[in-house]
């Protein structure tokens, strides 16, 4: 019989949340063997690169166009957007083949996948309007091309890159806000579901004991 | 002294290089950077990793 207390929508929301993903499995004290591969880290250094990027971005919001184009360490912090962005597509992209060449949506992992194409699309579109934003005459070249593009699907309706205001605004309001919630989403599910294991780790319990045995060394790893 | 060193191992101040192939084109930063991506993707896949012969040993 359920007190009112175990009616309430917190208590539901959270047994319901700490059911799916208890602390430790949030932030686990180990990980398996296999995970101790160069190969991992790029999904890390993507997201340390987007911190930068974020803290980056704040400053110049804070100072302005007229400080990052004239001052000395307008320049500087203003390059240190640029290349943060640089290292987090360049890890992006390694991280992508990465998990491509594991068909890393095994084992329930799909929407991991998905959310992690769409972390892709919203990075580029965010990119894009980054680009239109640097009031130079770099970005009245990049709008200006870019625009036919946008128009061509109809969308400049509603997405115009002539458009200064508003191509800031969903610069540094809108589109850091849904990266930062699709991260969020991306890390919950690989956190829920643990890295994707190797081929040979998800194969059947019994395998032959040929196949089996250049693998055993590798995966006596801790459990996910 | 340092910034002028290095705009003289670099120099920017002219239009991209673009490589022609066929019908592909692509400016030539651009292709450093998808070479250094594969080189990077190359070197995580085969150079080992920091500790995981101690992790082999205590699982």
């Amino acid at each position: 019989m359920s007190t009112e207390i175990d009616r309430q929508w917190t208590t539901r929301l959270r047994k319901r949340s700490f059911g799916k993903l208890p602390p430790e499995k949030m932030l686990p004290d180990t990980q398996p063997s296999y995970v101790a591969s160069w190969i991992y880290v790029f999904g890390v250094a993507t997201i340390s690169a987007l911190i930068v990027v974020i803290a980056t971005g704040c400053i110049l919001a804070i100072f302005g166009p007229e400080w990052w184009h004239v001052s000395n360490i307008g320049h500087f912090v203003n390059s240190l957007h640029l290349w943060s962005v640089e290292i987090f597509f360049f890890s992006m992209v390694v991280h992508l083949w990465g998990k491509y060449f594991m068909a890393a949506w095994r084992g329930g992992r799909a929407m991991t996948w998905i959310t992690g194409m769409f972390l892709f699309l919203a990075s580029v579109v965010t990119a894009l309007t980054g680009y239109v934003s640097q009031t130079n005459f770099d970005s009245q070249w990049i709008s200006t091309q870019a625009k036919d593009a946008i128009n061509s699907t109809g969308g400049g309706a509603f997405f115009n890159l002539l458009n200064p205001g508003q191509m800031l605004m969903w610069h540094i309001v809108l589109l850091p806000l849904l990266l930062v919630i699709l991260v969020g989403a991306h890390v919950v599910m690989v956190r829920i579901k643990g890295v994707v294991p190797p081929f040979e780790d998800d194969k059947p319990a019994t395998p032959s004991p040929i196949a089996a045995a250049p693998i055993a060394a590798e995966s006596t790893g801790a459990p996910q | 002294m340092g910034s002028f060193l290095w705009a003289a191992l670099v120099p920017l101040n002219h239009p991209d290089h673009y490589f022609h192939w066929h019908f592909l084109e692509i400016s030539a930063a651009n292709a450093i950077v998808i070479v250094l991506m594969v080189l990077t993707f190359v070197a995580a896949l085969l150079l080992p990793f920091p500790g995981r012969r101690r992790r082999r040993e205590n699982p």
